[in-house]
């Protein structure tokens, strides 16, 4: 039972550090690493990996906080990017029973469909509201580019993040085994 | 089956506390800035030592980089300075004799306020917003140096942006390409006054946008300088934005618009300048925030 509880930590302290991970690469490397001034979305990845992979009360969990050091950093209001992470992460959530670890298919399109409503949410409210209506450039010069490029960084992310959660995994499986 | 609606219940009651939680957040925020302190604290003690530390190996890495270069480029390089130095001498000479007469009639003139004497303080530039929408960035100093919000932030002799909140030891800056950036500029040669706004759809061509400025006689051509202007109650008088690139009269044949090309290399933006002097302590206006 007690080693149980050590994964359980171990887990926690991952995912601690791989929103952190995500967070710092996103604001220092990755932006000397931008193509046409649009840089991946790293933490939605993140997000979206928790919810799909360990259901909704992770990605939730996950999503609020990744959001809430984007609010407290960069954000104009506390809150607004939580809120949304919270949203992605709970919609992705809900994806876990669909979810199947050797296939990118699925992991892919939710990446994509999370990173577009990201986008258009953040054009609505940061953008339509102050009277900036030119939707399709917006859409055509960073949601899609940084779509693209958030798949692109999810292809060489999710392998990584995947590896780690089978590893972890498997060390559940032997603990619990030990005990039955 | 029982046991996972459970689950599934529990999940939509964890989904509706913190989605009140992030909606009280913000209406707390709006209405009640203290409230993010804590957050900025905590924020202190975990990801912005990580920043610096970062950026400190990201130094190292360029310091590295640069030591490759040649002993041959040096040595041109050193020439070349050397002459660049007899230059400077002597143009610094010259100058120095049109300081002592402008000092004299600035006396003359009884002109307490030199604004080219901000006091200043250095900061690195620590982490760049997370997203594609807006330009803002953290720098590594804050209010335990002395910074606070509305200090305007410099660099390469050019107007950066202005602080829109600090940390402990960090604030965020709000660049003037941002697209929520408005500040009041003016045509240094004409003093036609104009309002130089920020916007998303020129931030990867380098410029940013002019406008409302009165289309009278005053010819303004292609390169003239925009800076601050006096009527700004945020940023302070006279501070380089940019160079005219271009100019149209608007349709209203009352107004005229066009673009800027800022005197800061936004891009590869490491060091800036923070004037700690706001436009309200120098005009004595308290402000209400």
């Amino acid at each position: 039972m007690k080693s149980l509880k050590s994964i359980k930590v171990k887990r926690f302290v991952i995912s601690v550090a791989g929103v952190l991970i995500a967070y710092l690469l996103q604001c220092t490397l990755f932006d000397k690493l931008s193509l046409a001034s649009v840089k991946p979305n790293l933490l939605l990845i993140i997000t979206a990996a928790a919810g799909f992979m360990h259901g909704p009360r992770k990605g939730m969990l996950t999503g609020f906080f990744s959001g809430l050091i984007v609010d407290i950093m960069f954000g104009n209001v506390l809150g607004f990017y939580a809120l949304i992470y919270l949203l992605i992460g709970y919609v992705n959530g809900r994806f876990q029973q669909l979810y199947y670890n050797e296939d990118f298919r699925l992991p892919a399109c939710l990446i994509a469909g999370s990173e577009a409503a990201y986008g258009i949410v953040i054009y609505i409210f940061m953008f339509m509201l102050r009277s900036e209506f030119d939707f399709l450039y917006y859409l055509s010069h960073i949601i899609l580019p940084e779509l693209i490029y958030t798949i692109v960084a999810a292809m060489v992310l999710y392998p990584l993040i995947l590896f780690i959660n089978n590893k972890l995994d498997a060390e559940e499986k032997r603990s619990a085994g030990k005990i039955g | 089956m029982k046991k996972k609606k459970q689950v599934s219940f529990k999940n939509k009651y964890i989904l509706i506390f913190l989605t009140l939680v992030c909606i009280m957040l913000m209406l707390l925020s709006v209405f009640y800035e203290k409230i993010q302190g804590p957050f900025r604290v905590a924020a202190n003690l975990t990801v912005v030592p990580m920043q610096m530390g970062i950026n400190q190996i990201g130094g190292w890495l360029e310091d590295a980089g640069e030591n490759f270069q040649t002993m041959k480029q040096i040595q041109e390089e050193n020439e070349r300075l050397r002459e660049q130095v007899n230059q400077l001498i002597m143009d610094n000479a010259n100058l120095q004799e049109d300081k002592y007469e402008l000092e004299r009639l600035q006396e003359l003139y009884k002109l307490d306020q030199n604004y080219a004497e901000y006091p200043k303080t250095g900061a690195h530039v620590i982490g760049k917003d997370t997203g594609n929408w807006f330009s803002t960035f953290t720098i590594d100093k804050g209010s335990l140096d002395g910074i606070r919000v509305d200090m305007n932030v410099i660099a390469d002799g050019g107007l950066v942006g202005i602080v829109v909140k600090t940390g402990p030891t960090w604030s965020t800056v709000r660049s003037i390409i941002d697209d929520s950036s408005n500040v009041s500029g003016m045509v240094l040669s004409t003093s036609d006054r104009c309002i130089v706004r920020g916007d998303l759809t020129l931030m990867n061509d380098g410029e940013i946008r002019f406008e409302q400025m009165e289309n009278n006689n005053n010819k303004i051509e292609v390169g003239e300088q925009v800076v601050t202007s006096h009527i700004s109650d945020k940023y302070l008088q006279g501070i380089l934005i940019g160079y005219v690139s271009e100019v149209t009269v608007d349709s209203n044949n009352l107004t005229r618009s066009g673009c800027i090309t800022p005197a800061v290399d936004f891009k590869n933006l490491q060091e800036v300048l923070v004037i700690t002097k706001t436009k309200a302590d120098i005009t004595g206006v308290e402000n209400d925030n």
